[in-house]
């Protein structure tokens, strides 16, 4: 399935500067595999050492969030946005 | 300890307009949506701002003009120029003022009509219940991740609504924490990164307008809680990128097994949050500066003046050596591990960037890679101009 993975602007220098990446998958977490295969600096923004998504890092299929379907088992289907949105503290600055 | 102002007015039990402030609130009376009842709410609402920078600008300036009856406001900072390019709340006139005093000053000319209390304080885990307890609504205004898990936690424990905007360069987040049945901070982020994986100073900067829009966001959000009237932003995370000029909606749940908000919670009352976050930032930094060899700006410009053969290393971004240089060979520190073939490991080498952090971090990779004289420039170029050549910029 062609699925869009968004990529969010603080991670955008580790991904070659791109807003988002059309690639191949069946399954989020297949489609994040090759995102990472493709930008190997992600991976350590994405997974933690044990291989786990990160906490601070949430995954939504269209607008909705993975923790809530099946994780990265979730299925995808062709024309699906992949939304990557990792917690941002600025504001009073 | 919260230092507080005097009161313009009295809170109490709802009191009747006064004819000037008919006249003042007329665009809201003659709309059904707020008419007297609301406009009467908004006077005996309280509303707390955490932060009076970026967001609380416009959050302070909207909400004050729409005559929420009480606002507090917790900063601790004093106005510098770099504020002036989006703390709308400030003039040129009051850089190097406290920044409460400013805004005081500012929303009080707007509305001498409501109660402005300040606080000038950082908020911690001691003092924000005591502080929040006061108030309606909380406005989260802040710009760190303890910060932000405080406020969360310390509204969840009290009830509050939280009424939250975050920003980053060109994008912003915001949603309502802490609304009753809704989700929470942590619902969204059990746990912040940890600072290593936080942006550093080289990807940070935000477009001007963003916080404007984003606390333009949260001020409607709260008077629309006030109110009580129309959707609230609960249980949704407003994505907004500003140089797409798209807005996003996703969709927030609150999480069962949410440590604070959840059935079996284990956060019941506040705790350490920097600890929580990982942040010891004096102990961090000291390490630092124990294993990279450094050079002051002074040894620097002696040695330079000596004719000593120094290569200077830039390991800032090319749009930052626009803005002032030590004329030093540049390579973005993202880039120095596939350009490192372009450095003479025989030379000595001084790395700089705008404080000393990046380059601190390219010495330390440069070591690693086999380079004997490397120096970090103690301070950066922000140390260069004080210590040796005030002509050279600030940023």
């Amino acid at each position: 399935m062609a699925v869009k993975v968004m990529i969010p602007t603080p991670l955008r220098q580790y991904a070659g500067k791109r807003e988002s990446i059309d690639l191949e998958a069946k399954t989020v977490g297949e489609a994040l595999t090759s995102l990472t295969s493709q930008f190997g600096e992600l991976k350590r923004h994405l997974y933690s050492d044990e291989g786990k998504l990160r906490s601070f890092v949430n995954v939504y299929v269209n607008d909705e969030d993975i923790r809530y379907l099946q994780h990265e088992k979730t299925a995808v289907r062709q024309g699906d946005t992949i939304t990557i949105v990792p917690s941002i503290a600025g504001g009073r600055e | 300890m919260p230092t507080q102002v005097k009161e313009t007015r009295t809170s109490g039990a709802p009191a009747p307009l006064s004819k000037q402030e008919v006249l003042r609130y007329s665009r809201h009376l003659i709309m059904p949506e707020v008419g007297m009842d609301g406009q009467l709410k908004l006077k005996n609402a309280k509303v707390l701002l955490v932060g009076s920078g970026g967001l609380g600008a416009p959050l302070g300036l909207y909400l004050a003009a729409a005559g929420v009856g009480r606002l507090g406001i917790v900063d601790f900072d004093a106005v510098d120029f770099t504020n002036l390019q989006r703390q709308v709340t400030f003039g040129t006139s009051d850089v190097g003022r406290k920044k409460l005093e400013a805004a005081r000053e500012r929303l009080a000319n707007l509305n001498p009509e409501i109660r402005i209390d300040t606080y000038e304080t950082r908020l911690t885990s001691e003092n924000a219940l005591e502080i929040i307890r006061e108030y309606d609504i909380v406005a989260d205004g802040t710009d760190n991740f303890p910060t932000r898990y405080l406020v969360n936690d310390a509204c969840v424990l009290l009830g509050k609504p939280n009424v939250y905007g975050s920003i980053f360069r060109f994008e912003g987040q915001a949603s309502i924490f802490g609304y009753p049945g809704g989700p929470c901070y942590r619902c969204l982020y059990p746990e912040p990164p940890p600072p290593g994986l936080v942006p550093s100073c080289a990807e940070g900067g935000v477009l001007g307008v963003l916080p404007g829009i984003i606390g333009c966001i949260q001020a409607m959000e709260t008077l629309k809680l006030i109110l009580n009237n129309g959707d609230p932003l609960v249980g949704r995370l407003l994505l907004f990128d500003a140089l797409r000029m798209r807005f996003r909606e996703l969709k927030l749940r609150k999480n069962p097994d949410c440590p604070v908000c959840g059935a079996r919670r284990t956060i019941t009352e506040l705790i350490d949050y920097a600890e929580f976050c990982g942040i010891r930032g004096e102990e961090k930094e000291a390490v630092v500066s124990s294993q990279i060899p450094e050079m002051t700006p002074r040894e620097l410009k002696s040695r330079l003046e000596r004719g000593d053969d120094l290569f200077i290393l830039d390991v800032r971004e090319p749009h930052e050596y626009q803005i002032c240089n030590l004329r030093g060979h540049l390579i973005p520190l993202g880039d120095l591990p596939r350009r490192v073939s372009e450095l003479d490991s025989s030379r000595e080498i001084v790395a700089h960037c705008r404080s000393g952090k990046r380059s601190a971090d390219a010495v330390q990779f440069l070591k690693t890679a086999g380079f004997s004289k490397v120096w970090n420039l103690k301070g950066g170029i922000l140390a260069w101009s004080d210590e040796v050549d005030p002509s050279v910029p600030k940023y």
